[in-house]
């Protein structure tokens, strides 16, 4: 089976968020990358078929230099070789034509990635890289077994989950507890660096959207403590005050 | 010409977060100058679509193709784009849902149209087309300049105030729609749907009351859920809460759960990690009841209390009942 896992390189959940360039641009100073916590269950649940059916484990990155640390680190996980796109993406879309573009090249039976990024949060591309393949997308993704031609798939739905036979070939958006967060471990580590990781230049395309500017939530205003013992007036205050009850 | 709207059903009427969608379309369309179009797919109840017309559409296109009645965004996407289509639609709007983004991404691709998911504000048409949108999980936003002909916009809840006084009892005008379905896109066989019927569901809910690791165990949420019960509100969970089973995936709110945008948020024994936070971050406002002072959640939160759940819950039930 030939797997392709797409993964972003994203700030660190804990890192604090700012920008810098007259707010045009985000201030990487300070700030940790780590593979996009979605995508490592995309990838950890990808090394798993592998071990169970044979076949490769394709990484796929669209970014800079900068990532391949994080490209390393998915190829100590098990992944067998990687392509990083080398370009930083305007959106969502044109993350997916590039994906959709080495996807073409190569014929994967699965495409697994996460649900969404943590730094955009679109959880549009999935979507988009399966339309532009023309094979079926599904998000989010939490159970994902295969035996021979049947995949059978569970999503989380609106209050629920719904269960699902598929095909291949499929393009799926991952989240928890389709597996457990791999760690490399110390013979990983040694082999990632002997595993190749080919740069490609990207496709070209017409620029649908632009970020013109990013910006900060107001600050949030003081806490207003309630004292236990008159805990009952807070429904009070939630109802008189705030006005949401 | 129009702004196209799609519409989620449940049960043949249409759900409240789409009623905002609605509400947010026909504010895009006056500022366009057309009107607003409403998409709905699979069976409804047309009294019910019709009320599309109190919060400003003029028109609900109407598949009710049975097909069409599941959840299937591949299907949803064709009919969507096709609907676009016939009214030569400029401008699409869908609820941030996992379905919502999932037809979005699809009808994009298929009309080579900008998308942006997460959207947080009503365009500002004054230079050119702009729209703010919610990015690192709340931390931050971006503003951004959509330049395609077509333009997909996915909303999140809660972003547009639905003025009470603006609904009127003008009614929408229901048109049947017989989009053109591939078969294709019905190849995969949904085997089972599990869905807790009587919950009120996170996305939807006005009020969600929460519990975290400090609720001690599965056995002890009988007082959360009296409260949940007296206020007509949605219960959640944090992450390590459904990573033990204490509470059903689909309750975990955060970064990697659910993210919800109610107006009263009630964490209990939540400490209120970043990565919980992140899924928080879009609620109008938090109360927190947490035993430790120091929580961080407090910095978050618009009302605290520092005390033990247990005994703070059972107050807050009776204080509720008392006022009805
Ligand atoms: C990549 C990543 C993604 C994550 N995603 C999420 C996510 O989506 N959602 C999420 O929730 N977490 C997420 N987490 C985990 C997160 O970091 C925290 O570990 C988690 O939110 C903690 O849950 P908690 O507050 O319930 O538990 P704890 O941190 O154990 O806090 C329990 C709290 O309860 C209080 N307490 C205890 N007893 C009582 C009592 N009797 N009365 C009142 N208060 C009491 C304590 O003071 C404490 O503050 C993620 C972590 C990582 C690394």
């Amino acid at each position: 089976m030939k797997i392709l896992v797409c993964i972003t390189n994203v700030p660190d959940t804990t890192a604090k968020i700012t920008f810098t360039d007259n707010d045009s641009k985000l201030n990487k100073n300070g700030i940790q990358h780590i593979i996009g916590p979605y995508d490592d269950y995309a990838l950890a649940r990808g090394v798993e078929l592998k071990e169970q059916f044979g076949g490769t484990v394709t990484v796929l990155h669209v970014g800079e230099a900068d990532a391949d640390p994080q490209i390393r680190k998915a190829l100590a996980i098990g992944a067998d070789d990687a392509i990083r796109v080398n370009y930083n993406p305007l959106d969502s879309y044109d993350t997916a034509i590039q994906i959709a573009r080495i996807a073409e090249q190569n014929t994967y039976d699965l495409i697994l990635m996460g649900r969404e990024s943590i730094d955009y949060n679109s959880g549009v591309v999935h979507g988009l890289v399966g339309e532009m393949l023309g094979i079926p997308s599904y998000s989010p993704v939490m159970k994902l077994d295969i035996d021979g031609d049947t995949v059978k798939i569970a999503r989380e739905i609106d209050g629920g989950k719904e269960h699902l036979t598929a095909s291949l070939p499929l393009v799926l958006g991952c989240q928890e507890p389709i597996s457990e967060w791999k760690i490399p471990n110390m013979r990983g580590i040694m082999t990632a660096k002997s595993k190749p990781l080919v740069v490609v230049e990207p496709v070209t395309i017409d620029e649908m959207t632009i970020p013109e500017k990013y910006s900060l939530p107001a600050p949030k205003g003081a806490c207003k403590m309630i004292p236990a013992s008159e805990a009952e007036t807070l429904i009070k205050l939630l109802q008189t005050e705030a006005k949401v009850l | 010409m129009s702004v196209l709207v799609f519409v989620e059903i449940d049960n043949g009427s249409i759900k409240k977060t789409s009623f905002e969608a609605i509400a947010y379309g026909a504010e895009v369309a006056k500022l366009t100058g057309e009107t607003a179009t409403v998409l709905v797919l699979g069976k409804a109840d047309l009294t019910e679509l019709a009320k599309a017309g109190h919060y400003g559409a003029t028109k609900v296109l109407h598949a009710s193709d049975e097909k069409l009645t599941q959840e299937n965004g591949m299907a949803y996407a064709d009919s969507l784009v096709q609907a676009a289509q016939q009214e030569g639609s400029k401008v699409i709007i869908i609820s941030k849902s996992g379905l919502g983004d999932a037809m979005a991404a699809r009808a994009a691709a298929k009309l080579k149209a900008g998308i942006v998911s997460g959207v947080t504000s009503l365009p500002d048409l004054s230079e050119s087309f702009k729209v703010t949108r919610s990015i690192f999980s709340g931390k931050a936003f971006a503003t951004t300049e959509i330049k395609s002909d077509l333009k997909i916009l996915v909303i999140r809840k809660n972003i547009i105030e639905v003025d009470e006084s603006s609904i009127t009892s003008t009614e929408a005008q229901i048109e049947p729609f017989t989009p053109v379905l591939r078969d294709s896109d019905f190849k995969s066989a949904i085997d089972k749907i599990e869905k807790a019927s009587s919950e009120i569901s996170l996305t939807e809910a006005d009020i969600i009351v929460s519990g975290g690791r400090g609720m001690k165990g599965p056995e002890n949420w009988q007082p959360l859920l009296d409260l949940a019960s007296a206020l007509g509100a949605a219960t959640g969970c944090s992450k390590p809460v459904s990573d033990l089973d204490w509470r059903p995936h689909h309750e975990h709110i955060g970064q990697t759960g659910i993210k919800v945008a109610p107006n009263l948020y009630i964490a209990c024994g939540i400490s209120g990690a970043i990565q919980h936070l992140a899924g928080v971050n879009g609620s109008k406002c938090i109360v927190v009841i947490n035993k430790d002072p120091e929580a961080p959640f407090f910095k978050a939160a618009d009302y605290g209390i520092v005390g033990d759940v247990f005994e703070i819950l059972p107050k807050l039930t009776q204080a509720v009942k008392n006022l009805r």
